[in-house]
């Protein structure tokens, strides 16, 4: 698989060329600002007088896949639409602590959560692209960023559908409508849609829960590869995934963060006896 | 007892959903039966090829339609040029922007707008926007297609909002939320994503708007001075097919040619509005989202 680190990507460069030879300029930045990729500090959050989330702190690091797991309505999905404040959609939400991205308070009135969303990738659990052609779904994100270089959005389209792995099933009928296809390879379009406007961060809430099992393995697989070029935090209802395709794995319990830690760790010798408890089965 | 209550019952509601048959029926039947002698006496072409309604010319009458089913076309045209950009955005407003409250205050309104009599709009007209035009573009008299243009363009407008913010409201929220995590704008949302994926129902909701305007007669009749001669421009005055038969039917010997002649226009307007209900129709159906 041709793996492109296209995070980087100045939006000033009008050729394909300029673009490539961008890359990984800003990486080396971000280490020497040494902030964690993900800061949350004492979370409370609330959708109107009813509380989802209990203090909740929690350090991602850059770069490798972060799993967030737990029983249904423990605040987890919740919590990652804290990450790109989708959660701002929804009326009479409250939330009360420090969340920071790269080093940057996304809920300072100064935020500008439009790019904070273009920088915070998000992938939902039913596969949504677009009713429109495969190429304009890759495309709608440059597009609405201003690109309308042909040449540039092309090689955006190619790069993208590369990285999610989609290229070779799809690159002879890119303008046929994007709902035409299977259900994995429009959950693995979504990603591609996600990676096309470059984003730091991919978030990913239960990307394979609709999806049939080699379709999920495939998307494990895609994971595991973007995860050396993306931090990617996935909230998932399956533990064994979370074991497969996680360096760090979260537990959460009814709006608690309740253990936090490398996933080996925590699912050979977890410190909680609740996360213990869940996984091994005895509720959830 | 009670299963021979609950089959009479049955019945009569039957009868009415069958009412419904029959009386468009009845109307489709009394519409060709009266065209039938003009149409057998002349044919079709006359009524549809260019030349002068002059049915009370003696010696000679000529039944030209032509001129008023372009007359009606320039005024359904203008109104949905003026009525579909403000209805989309009124109804992507609505659908999309608007907080609960304004919703729950706009739409009576727009109810309240769709139930206002014709002949009170054609008033409207007269005194507001005749002296608008004619003071705008320099003309003695503001009675011109474009004035019958704008209020039926007002009739249509909400029958497009509603059925417009129906379809946008049908808009699965799995696209909006897939564009604003993309880093799109509400705005670039709405236009890029939300609307287009309506399309197909907000066309629909456009051509019923147009079903609406193209049979439309006490405003336009009121409005847009009724000429037969060939309007050059939507500064002139114009008469539709409805209008027309509205003026004729008062003063018309009963069963003449004349006479069958108003009920050929008549058909047309038949013909014409349920085409484009027809269209409208296939339209909903074809769109997956109003489905849903």
């Amino acid at each position: 698989m041709v793996k492109l680190n296209t995070r980087n990507i100045k939006r000033e460069n009008e050729t394909a060329v300029g673009y490539l030879n961008n890359l990984d300029e800003g990486q080396t930045e971000n280490m020497e600002n040494g902030y964690s990729e993900v800061k949350v500090e004492g979370l409370n959050f609330f959708y109107g007088s009813k509380q989802a989330l209990f203090n909740v702190d929690i350090m991602v690091e850059e770069k490798g896949v972060a799993a967030l797991i737990g029983p249904s309505g423990c605040g987890k999905s919740t919590f990652l639409r804290v990450l790109n404040r989708m959660n701002d959609l929804i009326p009479g939400t409250r939330l009360e602590g420090r969340v920071t991205v790269h080093g940057e308070d996304i809920y300072d009135p100064a935020t500008d959560v439009v790019k904070l969303r273009k920088k915070v990738g998000m992938v939902f659990q039913q596969p949504n692209p677009f009713p429109k052609s495969i190429f304009d779904n890759i495309a709608y994100g440059p597009r609405i960023d201003g690109q309308k270089n042909k040449a540039v959005l092309s090689e955006i389209v190619e790069e993208s559908l590369k990285g999610a792995a989609l290229w070779d099933e799809v690159k002879d009928r890119l303008h046929e409508p994007a709902l035409a296809l299977s259900g994995g390879q429009q959950q693995r379009l979504c990603i591609a849609r996600a990676l096309a406007v470059q984003p730091r961060i991919l978030l990913m809430d239960e990307p394979t829960s609709a999806i049939d099992p080699i379709a999920t393995q495939r998307i494990e697989d895609l994971i595991r590869d973007l995860c050396t070029d993306y931090t990617i935090i996935i909230v998932t209802h399956n533990m064994q995934q979370a074991a497969r395709i996680s360096d760090n794995t979260g537990f959460f319990l009814q709006g608690e963060m309740v253990e936090w830690g490398k996933t080996s760790q925590l699912f050979t010798k977890p410190e909680d006896q609740r996360t213990e408890d869940y996984i091994t089965g005895r509720f959830g | 007892m009670h299963s021979i209550s609950e089959k009479v019952m049955k019945i009569i509601f039957l009868i009415c959903g069958l009412a419904i048959i029959f009386f468009l029926a009845g109307i489709l039947f009394t519409l060709l039966s009266n065209s039938w002698p003009a149409l057998r006496e002349m044919g079709l072409a006359p009524f549809i090829t260019p030349g002068r309604w002059n049915p009370g010319a003696y010696g000679e009458p000529t039944y030209s339609l032509f001129n008023m089913i372009y007359g009606t076309f320039m005024v359904t045209v203008g109104a949905l040029v003026f009525a579909v950009p403000i209805g989309v955005a009124a109804a992507a407003y609505l659908a999309e922007i608007a907080a609960p409250w304004e919703r729950e205050l706009f739409k009576p309104i727009v109810e309240v707008l769709a139930g206002i009599p014709s002949v009170v709009l054609g008033f409207f007209g007269l005194v507001v926007i005749a002296p608008l035009i004619s003071r705008i573009f320099y003309i003695p008299s503001g009675i011109t297609a474009l004035n019958g243009a704008i209020l039926v363009g007002i009739m249509a407008l909400p029958t497009i909002i509603t059925l417009a913010e129906d379809a946008i409201t049908a808009v699965p929220k799995e696209y909006r939320n897939a564009s604003l995590a993309l880093g799109g704008t509400r705005w670039q949302t709405i236009w890029k994503v939300t609307v287009p994926a309506a399309f197909s129902g907000i066309t629909a909701a456009s051509l019923l708007g147009m079903g609406r305007a193209i049979g439309e007669t006490m405003t336009v009749l009121m409005v847009t001075g009724n000429m037969i001669a060939w309007p050059e421009s939507f500064l002139d005055s114009v008469r539709t097919l409805s209008a027309n038969i509205a003026i004729d039917i008062g003063d018309v010997v009963f069963n003449s040619i004349h006479f069958h002649a108003l009920f050929v226009a008549g058909l047309l307007l038949f013909a014409i509005t349920f085409l484009v209900n027809l269209l409208a129709d296939i339209l909903i159906h074809r769109n997956p989202e109003v489905n849903k």
